[in-house]
């Protein structure tokens, strides 16, 4: 564009900055003025039909625009446009979408979910997912846990049972793990005693003088460590105390050490100061198809009973 | 007034411009204030169940505002069917009428926390602020190992008295402690009472031992305690379905 064309045809807003500074009047665009009529008549169309203006204590909710939902007991509820409503809608939808393998798992016992092929991917799919969002955090992704923290699901020790529905009731209901601390009830001899005949339970080879002295705290009333344990040293499911005959090791970091003293120190820790572990409940936080999918899941993961 | 003069005088410009800018907040947030809907009656037996944190947990909500956490985590479910999956209910206006300010956030580097409380064990969240990798590898959250230094609470009662400015229902006398009473019946509101803000602070933290040790009050035992409490003041399966979306 020449000097002398912007001069003679394009109009400027009259102001005069600095002696000699202006600034042009081009008109809009017509593509762009018309994008913006198109815009507002856009929004007349969308305050008529969605929700949209206050007016008093209430607001206009829209018209035709209402959205019909089926809730979980099957009824039908037809209300104006919102975004609340669409989630039922759309949460109605996947559920019927779903149903037919969910009510399949819903009524299938453990052993037919397990038999049937098509049933147990589904069940294993879903639980993958559900696992992740809710387990991982505490027992890892792959199930692992975190010794001295989170059990391992992955071996077949249970310490609440391992049956599908010693697993069922544990995910519904949670747990509260606990073994008191012995550091004042117990000598520091008396703990490496303990120690020692804990791990001569397992297999260590250990002083057998010690072993037998720690036998007799923990069958006898100084430790008393058998009302838990049990005489057999094997635990209990239904106190969720530890199986100390099998090698297997979920509080104590045992299989951590090397040595003998490394082992016995790892053991002393948790005599000398206790166990308290909480699994939350998930019976509110997940529907009972979905425990039982995850049941199942855990129940393959390792060695369910 | 003449467009020149508001073009060649700044301070004009400034406050008309803010003017005008301010109308679009204006029309969209003021009549939420006047809609009977906007925030959700959540009743239960004719008591509010959505209750002001207590003491603790308000300190717990400090120390969570204090070390920035809403820069990482919202607090704020949208009605979308994704996060009603992972996370939980969608959040109500109602659970965070007490929040000043709101932690709503916009910005998930880590995952939402309005539905955290109960999810975990104390122990867990204990570990996972010390170093967040002790179980959860993969993570990029930062370690909060000065959680564990002792709780400044004697200046609980008064930051409850700023709360009450704005309208938090903590209770100053008798009146609006049996005001309290009606609304949230008796133990809730024994707890809103400001006159015992420090008892209450200190019996809360050792009956609940967040921290996992019940000799001393940590700031770990306000946080883990605020964490706990978030999203479980709602108890939908004493609500129908459909409830929540008669309010939109």
């Amino acid at each position: 564009m020449s000097k002398e064309k912007t001069k003679s045809t394009v109009q400027t807003t009259g102001h005069a900055w600095d002696g000699d500074l202006q600034e042009f009047n081009n008109p809009l665009p017509r593509w762009w003025l018309w994008g913006f009529y198109a815009t507002v008549v856009f929004t007349i169309v969308y305050w008529v039909i969605f929700p949209a203006w206050p007016v008093g204590k209430g607001y206009t909710t829209g018209v035709m625009n209402n959205i019909t939902y089926t809730t979980t007991d099957g009824k039908e509820v037809t209300t104006h446009w919102n975004t609340r409503a669409l989630l039922l809608k759309e949460l109605g939808e996947a559920r019927a979408e779903q149903a037919k393998y969910i009510d399949q798992l819903k009524t299938a016992s453990y052993a037919e979910i397990a038999k049937d092929e098509e049933k147990s991917a589904f069940a294993y799919s879903m639980a993958k997912v559900l696992f992740a969002d809710n387990c991982a955090a505490c027992h890892q992704a792959g199930g692992n846990g975190v010794i001295g923290s989170y059990p391992n699901l992955l071996d077949d020790a249970w310490l609440w049972g391992g049956s599908y529905q010693q697993l069922e009731n544990t995910i519904r209901e949670g747990h509260n793990g606990f073994m008191p601390a012995f550091k004042t009830s117990l000598s520091e001899a008396q703990i490496d005693d303990v120690a020692e005949y804990v791990l001569s339970l397992s297999g260590e080879k250990v002083n057998a003088d010690k072993a037998a002295r720690g036998e007799k705290i923990f069958q006898g009333q100084a430790g008393g460590c058998h009302y838990c344990h049990g005489k057999d040293a094997k635990g209990q499911t239904s106190l969720g105390s530890a199986n100390l005959t099998d090698s297997i090791w979920t509080i104590a970091d045992v299989p951590g050490h090397n040595t003998l003293e490394g082992k016995k120190a790892a053991i002393k820790a948790v005599i000398r100061n206790g166990v308290s572990r909480t699994m939350p409940a998930w019976k509110e936080r997940l529907s009972p198809t979905e425990i039982k999918i995850l049941t199942f899941y855990v129940h393959e993961l390792g060695g369910g009973k | 007034m003449k467009h020149e003069t508001i073009e060649t005088n700044a301070g004009w410009l400034i406050v008309l411009t803010m003017i005008v800018i301010s109308i679009g907040g204006l029309v969209e947030i003021v009549p939420l204030y006047f809609i009977d809907d906007t925030i959700e009656t959540v009743q239960v037996d004719g008591k509010d169940t959505i209750r002001p944190y207590t003491p603790l947990e308000l300190r717990g909500r400090d120390i969570y505002m204090r070390e920035g956490c809403y820069l990482c985590h919202s607090q704020m479910i949208r009605p979308f069917r994704d996060e009603d999956m992972r996370y939980g209910h969608y959040s109500l206006a109602a659970e965070s009428q007490y929040d000043h300010p709101f932690q709503w956030g916009s910005k998930r580097t880590g995952p939402d926390l309005a539905r955290v409380g109960g999810k975990y064990s104390n122990a867990w969240h204990v570990q996972h602020l010390m170093n967040p990798r002790n179980v959860v590898p993969e993570s990029i959250m930062p370690n909060y190992p000065w959680l564990m230094q002792p709780l400044e609470y004697k200046d609980v009662a008064d930051r409850m008295r700023a709360l009450r400015l704005v309208g938090v229902p903590y209770s100053k006398d008798t009146p609006e402690y049996e005001a309290n009473v009606k609304q949230f019946g008796k133990e809730v509101a024994d707890k809103l009472n400001i006159i015992n803000a420090e008892a209450n602070l200190i019996a809360e933290a050792q009956e609940g031992n967040f921290d996992g040790n019940r000799d001393d009050i940590t700031e770990m035992d306000a946080l883990v305690a605020y964490l706990q409490v978030l999203g479980t003041m709602v108890d939908f399966s004493k609500f129908e379905e459909g409830y929540f979306a008669t309010f939109r």
